[in-house]
């Protein structure tokens, strides 16, 4: 039974350092900016996660105890990821990228990052602001 | 029960803090919990002026369900993304920007959406249009941008839209 655990952790542990490894090879191997950040926010991910799960995996079947606080790794590593990914999108798009060569946003004039105090006079005088409850 | 709610300005965020405590702490005992609770009691009191709207849960317990898929994404996205980044040549690959129209509403909700957006299959959320009515997406690699956006509105803009709005 022993042997069995050790070596779940242990493909755990393997499967991370995989996954891990393909995230960092991403930003060296895909040829822009925008695509190069795909490969950190998600092979890393489960590299992240696959270690956290062997750590429970392996509190649980050796030092016997039931350990959850890797839980919260995982979590706080999901509400993160996205967000940094998000700033540095928007760093890309402040520093490289034009109104002109943005696509189309939809119904309204721009993308938030392109917005000047010009434009957020224009709107608020545009619009009546909501009444305050 | 005016008072409660001035007392408790967040119930939700005072659970999920409690529940945040416990978790780190990594051992069970009364102690804790009565220290979290005092937390999740501190934490939402102080920080109220920066947080005056309490977001609205109509169906809390879709939360379950919507992690449950997007967990099963994640596993599926690192995959996906792997395999491009290890076997596809950058010239096969197409990558593309994807405007997304939002029915979303919410803060929250929309906040969630690109939040999820970002963790799953290739896709990457980078910006909102300037009145909020837009998501901008990156794809890795989308030879179809019609069918990445759909699947998007469908699987995930849905599901939020039963729990948020």
């Amino acid at each position: 039974m022993e042997t069995l655990f050790e070596f779940l952790v242990a493909a755990f542990l393997v499967t991370a350092g995989i996954f891990g490894i393909v995230g960092s090879f991403g930003l060296i191997k895909l040829n822009d900016q925008m695509s190069r950040l795909h490969a950190p926010t998600k092979a890393t991910t489960l590299g992240v996660g696959g270690v956290l799960l062997a750590s429970m995996l392996h509190a649980a079947a050796f030092e016997k105890y039931f350990s959850y606080h890797e839980l919260m790794i995982t979590l706080f590593l999901f509400l993160t990821a996205p967000i940094t990914a998000n700033f540095i999108a928007k760093v890309h798009i402040h520093r490289q990228e034009t109104r002109d060569t943005m696509p189309e946003a939809g119904g309204d004039d721009h993308w938030a990052t392109h917005d000047t105090p010009e434009d957020e006079e224009r709107r608020s005088a545009e619009q009546t602001p909501p009444a305050e409850d | 029960m005016k008072l409660i709610w001035r007392l408790f300005p967040h119930p939700f965020l005072t659970l999920l803090l409690t529940l945040t405590w416990l978790l780190m702490v990594n051992r069970w005992s009364l102690n804790s919990l009565v220290f979290g609770f005092l937390l999740g009691v501190v934490i939402p009191f102080v920080t109220q002026p920066f947080w005056p709207n309490r977001p609205n849960l109509r169906r809390p317990f879709k939360i379950a369900e919507y992690i449950l898929v997007v967990l099963l994404d994640i596993v599926q996205a690192n995959i996906i993304v792997a395999r491009i980044v290890l076997f596809k040549p950058n010239a096969d690959r197409r990558p593309n920007w994807i405007t997304i129209p939002l029915d979303l509403k919410t803060p929250e909700a929309i906040t969630a959406l690109a939040g999820t957006i970002t963790m799953t299959p290739g896709t990457l959320s980078a910006d909102v249009s300037d009145e909020g009515h837009a998501l901008l997406v990156h794809c890795l690699d989308a030879p179809n941008p019609d069918a990445v956006r759909d699947e998007i509105k469908q699987r995930y803009e849905r599901r939020l839209m039963e729990i948020f709005e």
